[in-house]
């Protein structure tokens, strides 16, 4: 019989195992599918039941209703608006910001070691 | 006694005269000038520590007596200012063609153009 | 293994060699054909990796430390007590050889990688010259066991990798990248070469284990140089607030440039474990009663760095959600993976205690148990995180071969055509934002874990940008992968086969470590932080016995 904590890895508080996760996952998958073939089998899929409903709106043609990648967080980045105005002032593509930036965590490194007693 | 200092003052100043012309300065050849400006000091820095008072290059086989200086700072500096010739032939060809494609040396016409 | 040609204590200095003479050899064999030209020079690299695993098995098992002396017969002048160490050494440990095996792979998969995504461009034999000469300056750099050596190979890798940076000299952009690249590294370097020339000047000695020995009290011109050293070095790793240089670099090169800077930055971050660890350990790492004053600053310096490292996982998420563009996006999320690493440095010097007993009088100093589990998770993260944002590079860099599109607003539909680049890009963001049973997962629970008992708010931060960096890569395979074919995009074709099997040889290793982290964390992961905890046995390798 193979050596059951071969695959074990232990932090310092627990441990972790691939091999058990991969088997639970398993008996998962197999309870989901057990559960799904507990539906309806005779439901076709066309008529009124099945089209597409936004609210009311037209429907365009497939290529036009992609979610394009810079409106897919638009909730998040309009609320943290304050946020990134902040961030992108930093972010300023100038490079002697960058070397200010250096000079600042050296004088802040300064500081750190007056205030923890060495110098 | 202030006459053996003179060197290490000189180093602490072109440090911070390169380092003003780095942050403060908005044409990028000017930006270039302050990074060998800098490699300048802190290789008088490297050639300040090795010298002895009164004393004679540390070349000779057969030497006709006295102190030398330390020649081991000396080969450190070489090293260093080859590196320096490098990294400055690369930062200027790079500004050729940075000049080429926008027209313009200045960093914050460079830099919103890009947004 | 003895069916090597030459004797085994020659294998340090080859391993550095070999890329080099390659590096000279290659504008000369590249005027017969470009393709001999290209074997060439991933054999070379096939060498010097065949050469670094079994260096590395040695290192591994023996747990031995490897010395090479240049132009002489043994490590020091004179012996006993007034023994000089007047040569330039390569002093090679566990953690030394750790790091190479992570260059020398990424190294050989960029260039596999390369060999097709580059076809179809001029000025071909610059480009493996410079990535020759690139891989030789990152192996001397994690492999010399002298200062000033280092800081040569140090140049020799900011130089090679600005200039292949700016390869493609006809894209603006790109231009811009590599001059803002090659400032920062020469600045970097310089203030390096500055604490360099003080600690000269002040110890009379340039070797890393004399000066080990020598750093015993922590007096005004030491903290200097550790302030110096350390910011120096933090920027080129690429730590928040200094990081700015990071998205622009990685984002603009050519994707198989990416994927070598990746080492070129994390040998950086070598670099600082191994000032903080090696040369001021008889400050920080001693845990006998006389350096009771300095436990107060290595749990300030702890606590400052833990800091950083914070900020570092935060601004890397924050500024990926709102991206447009792909490898700009992929350069922020590797932005935010350095924190991770850094903080197990952070939590090691923050978590050192002194011990009093009931009259208040010290009686010993204590480096708690969850301690060494923190250094093993950022090891570990080190190599998997490598492996990981590599990943992604290439397959971003596989898009815009397909596609020349790099934008995320232009693309959509794109895994009706390109099945295999789709499934590597599941593997790679599932590894990337930390899933089971991907080796993401293995190191980050390590480090929620100990980072759970220095403080709950850390660990909360650490998994809550792992779950935004999941939703960062989502963003992206929806809106690059799923949805109808879009109709400038309806005639791309699978990238070639060399591309493919490089991102396979990746996804291979990621699930390999995935599934069997227990082998990686015991043969290779343990001896490092062994080494690194242990600077007496890095001090007497050379001058032994003092």
């Amino acid at each position: 019989m193979f050596d059951l904590e071969f695959f074990r890895i232990n932090t310092g508080s627990g441990y972790w195992d691939p091999i058990l996760w991969i088997f639970a996952f398993i008996i998962i998958l197999v309870i989901v599918y057990v559960i799904r073939n507990l539906g309806k089998k005779d439901f076709k899929k066309s008529g009124e039941k099945s089209k597409v409903f936004l609210s009311g709106n037209p429907e365009y043609d497939k290529e036009q209703m992609h979610i394009k990648g810079s409106n897919l967080y638009w909730g998040f980045t309009e609320s943290m608006k304050w946020l990134y105005d902040i961030l992108n002032r930093f972010h300023t593509g100038n490079v002697s910001d960058y070397v200010l930036w250096f000079v600042v965590v050296m004088a802040a490194l300064f500081i750190v070691m007056t205030i923890s007693g060495g110098i | 006694m202030i006459s053996f200092g003179i060197p290490y003052l000189a180093v602490v100043g072109l440090i911070l005269i390169g380092l003003f012309a780095l942050v403060f300065k908005k044409n990028l050849i000017k930006m270039v000038i302050g990074i060998t400006i800098i490699e300048s000091g802190v290789n008088l820095f490297l050639i300040t520590l090795g010298y002895r008072e009164g004393s004679i290059a540390p070349i000779y086989t057969s030497s006709p007596g006295g102190i030398m200086s330390l020649p081991v700072p000396q080969a450190l500096t070489l090293t260093s200012i080859v590196i320096g010739v490098a990294v400055l032939a690369l930062m200027l060809s790079l500004v050729i063609h940075i000049y080429r494609h926008y027209g313009t040396l200045n960093v914050n016409k460079i830099a919103e153009g890009e947004k | 293994m003895n069916f090597l040609p030459v004797p085994p204590e020659y294998i340090p200095v080859l391993i550095v060699a070999i890329p080099l003479f390659g590096a000279f050899l290659t504008p000369i064999i590249s005027r017969i054909n470009g393709k001999v030209r290209n074997i060439f020079a991933i054999s070379i690299l096939g060498i010097t990796g065949f050469l670094v695993f079994w260096l590395s098995t040695e290192i591994f098992t023996n747990n031995m430390i490897y010395t090479y002396v240049f132009g002489g017969d043994s490590n020091v002048i004179g012996s006993g007590n007034s023994a000089y160490a007047i040569r330039i050494l390569f002093e090679v440990d566990s953690f030394g050889i750790f790091m190479a095996i992570i260059a020398i792979i990424v190294a050989f998969i960029g260039t596999l990688y390369s060999y097709s995504y580059m076809k179809k461009e001029t000025g071909l034999d610059k480009y493996y010259t410079l990535i020759l000469l690139m891989t030789a300056g990152m192996m001397g750099m994690l492999l010399t066991g002298d200062l000033f050596n280092f800081f040569v190979f140090l140049e020799i890798t900011g130089i090679s990798s600005a200039a292949l940076v700016a390869f493609w000299i006809d894209k603006k952009y790109a231009v811009e990248a590599g001059f803002k690249y090659i400032i920062i590294s020469a600045i970097g370097a310089l203030f390096v070469l500055l604490a360099i020339a003080l600690l000269y000047g002040q110890y009379n000695a340039l070797n890393m284990s004399v000066l080990a020995n020598t750093i015993t009290n922590f007096n005004l011109i030491d903290q200097i140089i550790l302030i110096l050293l350390f910011s120096a070095l933090a920027m080129k790793a690429g730590i928040v607030p200094m990081h700015m240089w990071l998205p622009d670099a990685y984002g603009r090169a050519p994707a198989s440039i990416s994927i070598m800077l990746v080492g070129a930055t994390l040998s950086s971050l070598y670099a600082v474990f191994r000032v903080i660890f090696t040369l001021y350990g008889k400050v920080f790492l001693s845990v006998s009663i006389q350096t009771l004053e300095f436990v107060t600053t290595a749990n300030i310096l702890g606590g400052f760095i833990v800091l950083l490292a914070v900020l570092t996982m935060l601004v890397g998420v924050i500024m990926a959600l709102k991206q447009n563009n792909l490898k700009r996006l992929i350069a922020f999320a590797a932005l935010a993976e350095i924190g991770y690493m850094i903080l197990g440095l952070g939590i090691r010097l923050a978590a050192k205690s002194v011990i009093y007993d009931t009259e208040g009088t010290a009686i010993s100093i204590l480096n708690p148990a969850y301690t060494q589990a923190a250094l093993t998770g950022s090891i570990f993260h080190i190599l998997n995180d490598a492996l990981d944002v590599g990943l992604l590079f290439l397959v971003a860099g596989a898009i815009y071969y397909a596609t020349k599109e790099t934008s995320l607003d232009r693309m959509g539909g794109l895994a009706r055509n390109m099945k295999y680049t789709t499934i590597f890009f599941l593997i790679g963001l599932f590894a990337m934002s930390g899933m089971p049973p991907l080796n993401g997962f293995a190191s980050k629970i390590i480090i929620y874990e100990s980072a759970y008992q220095l403080s709950p708010l850390v660990s909360i931060i650490a998994i809550l940008s792992s779950i935004m960096l999941l939703a960062c890569f989502v963003k992206v395979f929806h809106s690059a992968f799923l949805g109808p074919k879009q109709p400038h995009l309806k005639n791309v074709k699978e990238v070639p086969k060399t591309m493919l099997v490089a991102m396979g040889l990746i996804a291979i290793l990621i699930i390999i470590i995935g599934l069997f982290p227990n082998l990686v964390i015991e043969n290779a992961v343990k001896p490092t932080v062994d080494a690194i905890l242990n600077n007496t046995a890095y001090i007497s390798a050379i001058i032994g016995g003092a």
